[in-house]
Parts: structure tokens; sequence; C-alpha cells
């Protein structure tokens, strides 16, 4: 895949596939963890983090079950070895990058079950993208996340002390702001093909 | 939970009083993805029942089995696998739907609702009560899912695909209208953005303030997400073993 086909890659999964705001990947933590600009950032940095990992493990996987005709086994194997990869990731973590750690720890074990991580496995195997693109989309997914999380968390600080109805207070306000920033991403619709060409 | 409940409250606690989507928050991905029909709703909700009825049945089964340490994964490991069992099902009968539902079918394994009532129900009850608990949180999803997906595809497009599996027919076809749309029809013209992505997000939250609010009306507590009690990976969360919240 040439250079431009990668960087188109990279450019939709930030902008107009953007995991969380169009494809609804994420959305607990989305809404759990973004009520501060530091944490939003510390799961987001994980977020990527584990996502770029996944792709690069399992791809090898996907193949090799591809090959052998059991292409059936895929998502048993693809959430087994996000789980164990988190595990395993943390305990290294701890072990050798305790700077790192400090930083992303705490969020990983939040992640095993993290629909954006298994979700960007599956749009790989889906869109047969080859090792590389595979690793880029997680990549874009991963910094789409960081994105709609830095936004959102700006929009929900500044809700604090704003006069709603009292029974919109809490989770229906917060939903009522994630569309409206979702909104502002309907934005980017064409962009991609726009820049690069269909 | 302090007294034992009949097996008649296990089902319809989910229906309304503890409606997994509205009241307990759970499985917010899928039901803000695929509400954009009626059609793939109600098949998101029945594939999703299955798995959690299945699942329920052998977790609850195994509970005095499996080792408190390593349950997570084993839990895992069992809806993944009902998770293939569906989709192979659902690719083989209705390979519409399996267009419909896209990657959100195999999404079924992080549906929190699973792993939630695994951990929070199945591994301390009965396998009759866990099936019938997997049965009521089922339709309770299948329930809220629907009435967002009714809303949204009125609104967003002027019509309800009132249809499973392909048969079944449209709101369009009942009034005979062809290429125009019901409320196109009525003069009006449908909201596009309700189908599109921002109107997921505002149709969950109108829904979620009217259970709120009905909520309020009979003295129960508004729904919020939960902190680390409802996290299905709290226990090997270490977050918690530090003694803070995850949601802050």
């Amino acid at each position: 895949m040439t250079i431009t086909g990668l960087v188109a890659i990279l450019l939709a999964a930030i902008t107009t596939n953007n995991f969380v705001l169009s494809k609804f990947l994420g959305i607990c933590p989305f809404l759990g963890v973004s009520k501060k600009t530091d944490t939003a950032l510390g799961m987001s940095g994980a977020v990527i983090f584990v996502m770029v990992l996944a792709a690069a493990v399992t791809y090898p996987l996907n193949v090799l079950l591809a090959k052998n005709d059991m292409a059936y086994l895929q998502t048993i194997v693809q959430i087994l070895v996000i789980a164990s990869l988190v595990q395993f990731v943390e305990i290294v973590l701890k072990k050798f990058i305790p700077a790192l750690y400090n930083a992303l720890g705490i969020y990983l074990p939040l992640i095993t079950t993290n629909c954006a991580v298994l979700g960007v496995v599956q749009l790989n195997v889906q869109n047969s993208y080859g090792f590389l693109p595979s690793i880029i989309n997680a990549l874009g997914g991963g910094i789409g996340f960081m994105v709609a999380m830095l936004m959102f968390s700006g929009i929900r600080e500044r809700l604090e002390g704003n006069d709603y109805p009292k029974f919109w207070d809490g989770l229906p306000i917060t939903l009522v702001a994630a569309a409206i920033t979702a909104c502002s991403f309907l934005g980017f619709t064409g962009l991609v093909e726009g820049i690069f060409g269909a | 939970m302090a007294e034992k409940k009949t097996l008649g409250q296990e089902f319809s606690k989910g229906l309304i009083k503890e409606n997994p989507v509205l009241r307990l928050v759970l499985g917010t991905c899928p039901t803000l993805a695929v509400s954009t029909s009626i059609e793939n709703a109600i098949g998101m909700g029945v594939a999703a029942t299955m798995v959690l009825i299945c699942s329920n049945i052998v977790i609850s089964a195994l509970r005095k089995v499996i080792p408190n340490k390593v349950r997570i994964p084993c839990y895992i490991v069992v809806i993944a696998a009902f998770v293939t069992i569906v989709q192979l099902v659902v690719k083989a009968f209705a390979p519409s739907l399996d267009e419909g539902l896209g990657i959100y079918l195999p999404l079924i394994v992080v549906n929190c609702i699973i792993l939630g009532r695994a951990e929070g129900f199945a591994n301390k009850n009965g396998v009759l009560a866990s099936a019938i608990d997997g049965i009521g949180m089922g339709v309770g999803f299948t329930i809220a899912l629907t009435l967002m997906a009714a809303i949204r595809e009125f609104f967003g497009a002027g019509n309800l695909t009132l249809k499973v599996i392909g048969y079944g027919t449209t709101l369009k076809d009942i009034f005979h209208l062809g290429e125009t749309d019901v409320l196109s029809a009525i003069g009006l013209e449908p909201i596009l953005i309700f189908i599109l992505a921002p109107g997921g997000f505002f149709t969950f939250g109108l829904l979620m303030a009217c259970a709120n609010k009905i909520a309020e009306s009979k003295g129960k507590p508004k729904a919020e997400l939960k902190g680390c009690e409802a996290c299905p990976m709290a226990a090997s969360c270490s977050m918690k073993a530090e003694g803070k919240e995850c949601a802050e």
C-alpha cells in the first residue's frame, strides 16, 4: 500500500470514521472518564498504546487462523489475546518502566473490555488490511479517541453550574453534550475523499 | 441482594425497574450504534439475549468449579464461544442482518450487560434464576433498543421497518407511499440528523431524561454510570486496590 493510502486511512480513522463519535466504540470511557482533562489524556494514552499493540499482535494470528480454515475462531482468539496482553503489559510496565506505568497503568485493566480495542481488530479483518494498514488504522482510531475525549472534557467542564431542568442532570445532559460534539464531527464528511480522491 | 426474589420478579425486574440500558447504563455502545432501524435493533436484541441466556446458564452451572482468581477470563471464554455460535447462525440464516449489524455482532463479547450479569448475578445464583435473569435483562435490552430505534427511524427517515429477519412490512408500505416517506406525505421533512451519529446521543439522552423523571416521581435514584461496584473489571483493577474510583 502506498504512503498516500496509509495517510488516508489515518486521517479517516481520526475524523470521518472517528471511533467514538461516528462508530460508537468506547462509549463507556468516553462518558465515564471525561470529567477532567488530565484523566481523559491518561485514558486516551492507554487506549492508543493498547490498540496499536493489539492490532500488531492479532494480525499474524488472524492470518494463521484464516490459513487453517479456522476463521470462525477469530473472535475468541482476539478477545483472549487482548485480555492477556493487557495483563502482561501491566506487569511489564510496572517492573521495567515505572514512569509510564504511573501515567497509564491505572487505566490499563479498564481497557480489556473496551469495545474500541476489539472493534479496531475486527475492522482490520473486515477491511482485509495488511500489517502496516492495520497498525495505522489502530493508531488513527486511538488518536481519534483522544481528540474526541479532549474536546468533550472541555465541554463538560463548561457544563458545570449551568442551569438546566433537574431531571436532565447527570447522564442525560452529558449525552446531549456528546450529541453536539458529534455534530461538529459531521463537518468532516467527505474530507478524506476530497483530499485523496474516492 | 438481601431478600430472595421469586422467579417472576427476577424476570420482570429487567424490563423496567432494572432496565439494563436506561437504569443500569450498560451496553451503551451497541444501543447507540445499531438503533438506526427497528429491524437491526430487534436483531441485535435477540442475538444479545441468546448469548446472555446461554452464558448465564453455563456460568451459573460452573460457578463452584471456576477458581475465583481467574473467573473473568473464564467468563470471557464462555461468552466468546456463545457469541461465535450466534455469529455463525446469523451468517447462515439471516445474512441481511449480519450485514446490518456488521462488527457490532462479534462485539457482543465486550457488551458490558453480559459480563456485568455474569459477575453481578450468575456467579451468585442458581441455574434457573440465572436463566430467568438472562431472559428478563435481554428482553429489557431489546425493548430499550427498539424504542430508541423507533424514535430515530421515524424522525430521521420518516419510516418504520416493522421487520424481523427480512419478513414483515414497513410503515411506508402500509400507507402505499412508494418512494416518499411518511413525514413528507403529511408536509413535514425528516430530520436526517436523527439517523446520523449525533441523533443517537441525543435520543439516548432524551430517553434517559424521561426514565429519570419517572424514577424521580417514584422516589428512585436517577441512573448513573456506576463506580467500581458495577464494573466487571473491578476484581482485577489496580485502581480499586489503591482505593480510587475510575470515574473520578
